[in-house]
């Protein structure tokens, strides 16, 4: 039946663009998790009356992120050209898309941590003082800890966001399940194939909210 | 053992100049509960915060067992610390950690062993009375528990001080007695100096052994708790007594008797001490062909003993009145006319 419905869906290309599309997710979620995380945490920690209140580091540092955060991605993906070159030796390939993948998303997640970390109440961090912890202590064992529900929702949203960030990285062949619908479906006239690579980055999608969601309800002790 | 010399604290906010700690030196026993009251904005806040370097003072000495708290800094400060330890009026508890890993947190800090760790937190859970809760979650916990997981954590590294911010203002007033007879204990038991901060007279009363009193940063009083409960001198000092010994009816009770029945003298007596528990009243009625009319009485107890107050009408010759109230005077009662006719 389902030969029926999708005649001129080749299988074979659709798994390999699906395999592609988790791929680039995958890695630009876990690297935009790490950045995103540090980036959040120079611009909280920076901020005045903080640990590391730094007028300077915390301008720059806004800053960076609102001008990453600002460049629609079609753009960055292009401007990166040179670095992703430089970084691969090519600019094809699912690898080609991650640097683009990753300065774009980092400094929106890192937004998402510096709200997550300023909920956070600042008797806690205060009482840790109080016990004599350092600032590693402060940043492993209460920061990160304690605003940990809201750093898997934002990811989640964020990763969410990566994935449809892969569709548009076909503009520079980088492949995936945006790349297949575009060429082999939109381009030639085959709804069929355009509709089966929907189908499965929802399914992807509904997959990583609901790995999300149960994520923050287990981590939520609140 | 905490010497305080000079202290001053001043900000800076918006250009403007706050001055909230000014020129306080304040000795601090070893061993005793020391209370410091004030109303918000008082700088007792900022005062307490100065005693394990949150804060650090604008000029002045701050001496805790021999060591300079003021020149401290990286991991002297912090080694320090694990020895001062400080609980909170919200508690500031991790909701991420269970109650055994919130005990076991500045243990991790002070870099003790698992297994030193387990049986130390053990030990305090039980101190604190809160065995069978070693699982639960802060979320889980009523206020009073969650302060006691603050006063089981503030322990965990043996300290020779506990700061206490405004512990128990966030808690009804039962549990506030609980957690205050529980601070009395480790007090008793452990010999740990407590520096407390409270804006209600009562938690200075029911254990404190000496009081500051705070305005504008300033300290106006300080001495014993009983010494000051009997003569105030501050103005703000006998705002904060009145808190605990008048109730609005007595301004009201007198105020009717002054309409209602004009004769006589009204007389305030206080009795400190063994005072409270001798019948002085009935030898006085004995004693003088008076009429006594009783307006209006109360005891309070503090750490060193009782403090009462009792409003008295005296009618009759105003010669034998004189006489009774010399009487009060022999039997160290103190006395103050509130009216005459």
């Amino acid at each position: 039946m389902i030969e029926q419905w999708f005649p001129n869906v080749n299988w074979e290309k659709m798994w390999v663009a699906t395999g592609e599309t988790l791929y680039m997710s995958a890695y630009s979620t876990f690297f935009t998790f790490v950045f995103g995380i540090a980036l959040g945490l120079l611009l909280f920690l920076t901020s005045p009356g903080q640990l590391w209140a730094n007028k300077m580091t915390n301008v720059f540092t806004g800053a960076f992120v609102n001008i990453f955060r600002s460049i629609p991605f079609i753009i960055l993906i292009i401007l990166l050209i040179p670095l992703t070159n430089l970084l691969f030796g090519s600019m094809r390939g699912p690898n080609a898309a991650l640097p683009a993948l990753i300065i774009g998303a980092a400094p929106f997640y890192g937004r998402m941590v510096l709200i997550a970390l300023q909920e956070i109440d600042k008797g806690v961090i205060e009482a840790a003082r109080s016990m004599g912890a350092r600032t590693s202590t402060i940043i492993f064992k209460v920061l990160l800890p304690e605003s940990m529900p809201a750093l898997v929702s934002g990811i989640t949203v964020t990763s969410i966001a990566l994935v449809g960030y892969t569709a548009m990285a076909g503009v520079i062949g980088a492949g995936g399940l945006g790349t297949l619908a575009y060429l082999e479906g939109f381009q030639r006239s085959r709804e069929d194939v355009t509709m089966m690579a929907t189908i499965l980055v929802l399914v992807i999608v509904f997959i990583i909210q609901f790995i999300g969601d149960l994520l923050v309800k287990r981590l939520d002790k609140r | 053992m905490i010497q305080l010399t000079n202290v001053h604290k001043k900000f800076q906010l918006n250009g403007s100049e706050i001055v909230a700690v000014e020129d306080v030196t304040v000795a601090i026993q070893e061993g005793e509960i020391f209370g410091i009251i004030g109303y918000s904005g008082a700088g007792k806040s900022t005062l307490i915060r100065l005693l394990n370097g949150l804060e650090q003072p604008t000029s002045g000495s701050i001496m805790i067992h021999g060591q300079e708290m003021t020149t401290l800094t990286g991991a002297g400060l912090r080694h320090a610390r694990q020895k001062i330890s400080m609980i909170f009026q919200h508690f500031n508890l991790l909701w991420s950690r269970t109650v055994e890993e919130n005990i076991a947190f500045p243990l991790e800090i002070a870099g003790v062993k698992k297994s030193e760790r387990k049986r130390k937190v053990k030990e305090l859970i039980d101190l604190v009375g809160l065995t069978g809760r070693e699982k639960s979650y802060p979320a889980q916990l009523s206020g009073g528990q969650k302060q006691r997981v603050g006063i089981a954590r503030a322990l965990a590294n043996d300290p020779e001080v506990l700061l206490c911010d405004e512990a128990t203002s966030a808690l009804d007033p039962e549990t506030t007695n609980a957690i205050l007879d529980l601070l009395t204990d480790i007090n008793e038991r452990l010999g740990l100096t407590i520096v407390l901060i409270t804006h209600e007279m009562h938690v200075i009363r029911k254990i404190c052994h000496r009081v500051a009193v705070m305005e504008a940063g300033k300290v106006m009083e300080m001495g014993n708790v009983l010494d000051v409960f009997q003569a105030p001198q501050a103005d703000i000092t006998k705002r904060f007594i009145s808190q605990v010994t008048d109730t609005a009816d007595t301004d009201a009770a007198i105020a009717h008797l002054r309409e209602e029945a004009p004769q006589g003298k009204l007389v305030k007596l206080a009795f400190i001490g063994e005072r409270t528990e001798q019948p002085v009243l009935a030898e006085l009625i004995r004693k003088f062909s008076i009429d006594v009319n009783i307006v209006q009485g109360n005891i309070s107890t503090t750490r060193d003993g009782a403090y009462g107050t009792l409003v008295l009408q005296l009618v009759g010759d105003v010669a034998i009145i004189e006489e009774a109230i010399t009487f009060l005077h022999a039997n160290e009662v103190k006395t103050e006319v509130l009216m005459n006719d």
